[in-house]
């Protein structure tokens, strides 16, 4: 009987209306209501900087050249129509997917270096291999520009004193592409360096001491464990490096500014052209939102897989 | 199947600092020998030389006859349980355990078979295709011992497999380990710093202190017949009370005489090996298994009776643990549930002389 009473009295308690004072209390307690107060100022952020603009290139992109009337999708219908603008879309997948896969192997190549040298050395080394991402690449783009010039090229001078011909770095469509990889693997590989420096600092040790009792070389043990391991890292690595390599707009600026005859442009640097300098400000936002539906397919497959890991494996 | 054969090894680091000062030891094929000791005593170290993580500075290591100094692991044929399993989180169960072989190019159908009937051995048949997340931390190690199982090497490496594991579950791993030799019959060496388990696995136990080794033996020779106060110290829970003491000549007959003019006489037999000591300050070493209650017909020869106060009791159960301090020096006993002891109440003990140790304090070495 003395449970039951027990029992009557806890369930008219729980059942009791709580005071909304303390209800308010209790919701601004908890550790939810505290995460998003706490996260608002970068959500009002990336709403002003971000999703309003998005939203507004959206708009603009259905808006006729004078920006008066609504043209529906015409402008992405004209745009795909365009040879130039086929072989932009051409352009900018070479130029981020080439650029994406070298850096991400030179900046592995890097790390691995960097992880096997002494604490005390690889910190110097560390910091002078991260100058090409620190510096503004609007800057060291002006550098390269430089020692690209046809006629001032200090890797001609370099190639002529070995006996090669010059290379028209910037001047035939080949070279200019390739020019365009150049500077943008030496600025972006640092990124990758030091991001997989620090997923190799991850891996325990016992896993390779474990593998290396099991049998393994250290050819065996760089595919059987090391990458396995940094798996999720190389994925958020290389999605975060092709978003901002496919958006990738000062290189080709100041390298080539599209040329020759158009055959550098990428999706950011042709957007501009086309809506800031010729004008038509509803197709340059049509042109950059050709970005959204690839990027989204690519980051759609591998933030699934990431996912799928940790779920398996943290 | 091996002999392990440790001669003057020396591990030093850079500056100079030695965590293993010129070892020496012999582990028979199918010998269980168990490295124990304190954090920092060397015994991982050791163990991380035989299995090549560690370069060895001075000294020669052998496995079956061979000198392995200079053989990278893979190469040693020797299989490793760590502390933290070191499980490759990406691959299966199946894949764990299959690593080694695969490595090793064996053909598929042998690997199912290794695999499977390591499985067996261990109970983890059911768990082969999930990953080691969704594993316990007792299957886990189930899983790291089948890895080491299916490769059939010369020689079992444990590096305190059971230190990440609750203490039920470390005593029932330790009885799985014990079957798992028992079944595979492979030399083994673990290591831990748990006297328990050493004890409880072991064929012969090697004790070591700051890089050195105190006593190799049996784990009863340990524990009756320590050489040193370390080892005396180190083997046994709770640890052998030592009690600063006189040994003083009594007509024929020496007599311990402890803090408080506690008297207890040597038993006869050992007269002669202390004589030495006669007149001579000595530690007095009595484990507390073997001061207890006076019992009625004890008879057990060489007891000798006094009384001491509890300070603390603590109840065990199938025990009763005494605590009590001789001028500064902690006393415990163990005495039968069943008798009546509080703190503060004068107890009447019976101490079994013939169990007793005395040590040297100059050399810390057992008389």
């Amino acid at each position: 009987m003395a449970l039951d009473a027990t029992t009557v009295t806890a369930g008219a308690a729980s059942g009791a209306p709580a005071r909304p004072g303390l209800t308010l209390q209790r919701f601004a307690r908890r550790r939810s209501t505290i995460a998003f107060i706490m996260a608002l100022p970068l959500i009002a952020v990336i709403g002003g900087l971000v999703a309003w603009p998005a939203g507004y290139a959206i708009y603009l992109s259905t808006l006729n050249r004078r920006m008066t009337a609504s043209i529906g999708l015409e402008n992405f219908a004209i745009l795909l129509e365009s040879e130039t603008f086929r072989m932009v879309i051409w352009q900018s997948c070479i130029f981020a997917f080439s650029a994406v896969v070298l850096k991400a192997l030179l900046g592995f190549w890097l790390a691995h270096m960097l992880h096997h040298i002494p604490t005390k050395g690889q910190r110097i080394w560390r910091g002078m291999l991260l100058l090409p991402w620190v510096v503004p690449p609007a800057l060291s783009t002006l550098g390269w520009w430089w020692m690209f010039d046809p006629s001032y090229s200090s890797l001609n001078w370099i190639l002529n004193a070995i006996g090669a011909p010059s290379v028209p770095w910037l001047g035939e469509p080949w070279w200019a592409r390739t020019s365009v990889i150049i500077v943008n693997v030496w600025a972006g590989t640092p990124f990758f360096m030091i991001m997989y420096l620090a997923a190799l600092k991850s891996v325990p040790d016992q896993l390779y001491e474990a593998a290396a009792i099991d049998g393994a070389t250290g050819w065996q043990g760089l595919r059987y464990v090391t990458l396995p391991m940094m798996r999720n890292i190389i994925s958020i690595t290389v999605l975060f490096s092709l978003i901002v390599t496919f958006a990738n707009y000062d290189i080709v600026r100041v390298l080539t500014n599209g040329g020759p005859r158009d055959l550098t442009h990428v999706f950011a640097s042709y957007a501009f052209q086309v809506g800031v300098l010729s004008g038509n400000i509803p197709r340059g936002a049509a042109v950059s939102l050709f970005m959204f539906p690839i990027l989204a397919v690519v980051a759609f497959f591998v933030l699934r897989g990431v996912n799928q890991r940790n779920r398996e494996m943290a | 199947m091996a002999q392990v054969t440790l001669n003057r090894i020396v591990k030093e680091y850079e500056g100079g600092v030695q965590a293993v000062k010129g070892i020496d030891l012999d582990i028979a094929d199918h010998e269980f020998v168990v490295l124990v000791g304190p954090s920092g005593c060397g015994k991982s170290t050791t163990l991380r030389m035989i299995a090549g993580l560690e370069e060895i500075s001075r000294g020669e290591i052998r496995i079956a006859g061979n000198v392995v100094n200079d053989i990278p692991p893979r190469d040693r044929d020797i299989a490793m349980v760590f502390q933290n399993y070191a499980l490759y989180p990406h691959m299966s169960v199946y894949d764990n355990m299959a690593f080694g072989l695969m490595l090793r190019k064996f053909p598929k159908e042998e690997i199912r078979r290794r695999v499977e009937n390591a499985a067996r051995i261990l109970d983890i048949g059911m768990l082969l295709d999930r990953k080691p997340k969704a594993l316990s931390g007792g299957q886990r190690q189930r899983v790291a011992m089948g890895r080491a199982i299916v490769r059939d090497p010369k020689v079992f490496l444990f590096d305190e497999p059971l230190s990440n594991l609750d203490a039920k579950l470390r005593v029932q791993m330790r009885t799985e380990i014990k079957k798992v030799h028992q079944t595979v019959n492979t030399t083994t060496i673990y290591v831990t710093h748990d006297q328990v388990e050493a004890m409880t696995l072991a064929d012969r136990v090697v004790v070591m202190n700051h890089g050195v080794i105190e006593q190799v033996g049996p784990p009863q020779e340990l524990y009756h017949r320590p050489l040193t106060k370390f080892v005396a110290g180190f083997i046994g829970s709770p640890a052998m009370n030592f009690i600063p003491a006189r040994l003083a000549n009594g007509g024929a007959a020496l007599n311990v005489v402890l803090p408080g003019g506690i008297t207890l006489p040597v038993p006869e037999e050992r007269s002669r090996r202390y004589a030495a000591y006669a007149g001579k300050e000595v530690l007095f070493g009595l484990r507390p298994e073997h001061l207890t209650e006076i019992r009625p017909n004890d008879h057990r020869p060489n007891l000798a009776h006094l009384q001491l106060t509890p300070e603390v009791v603590e109840p065990m159960g199938m025990e009763t643990l005494v605590y009590t301090w001789l001028e500064g020096t902690e006393v415990s006993a163990r005495i039968d549930p069943a008798v009546a002891a509080a703190p503060g109440q004068a107890l009447p003990l019976a101490a079994d002389m013939g169990q007793m140790h005395l040590i040297d304090p100059q050399t810390d070495r057992v008389i």
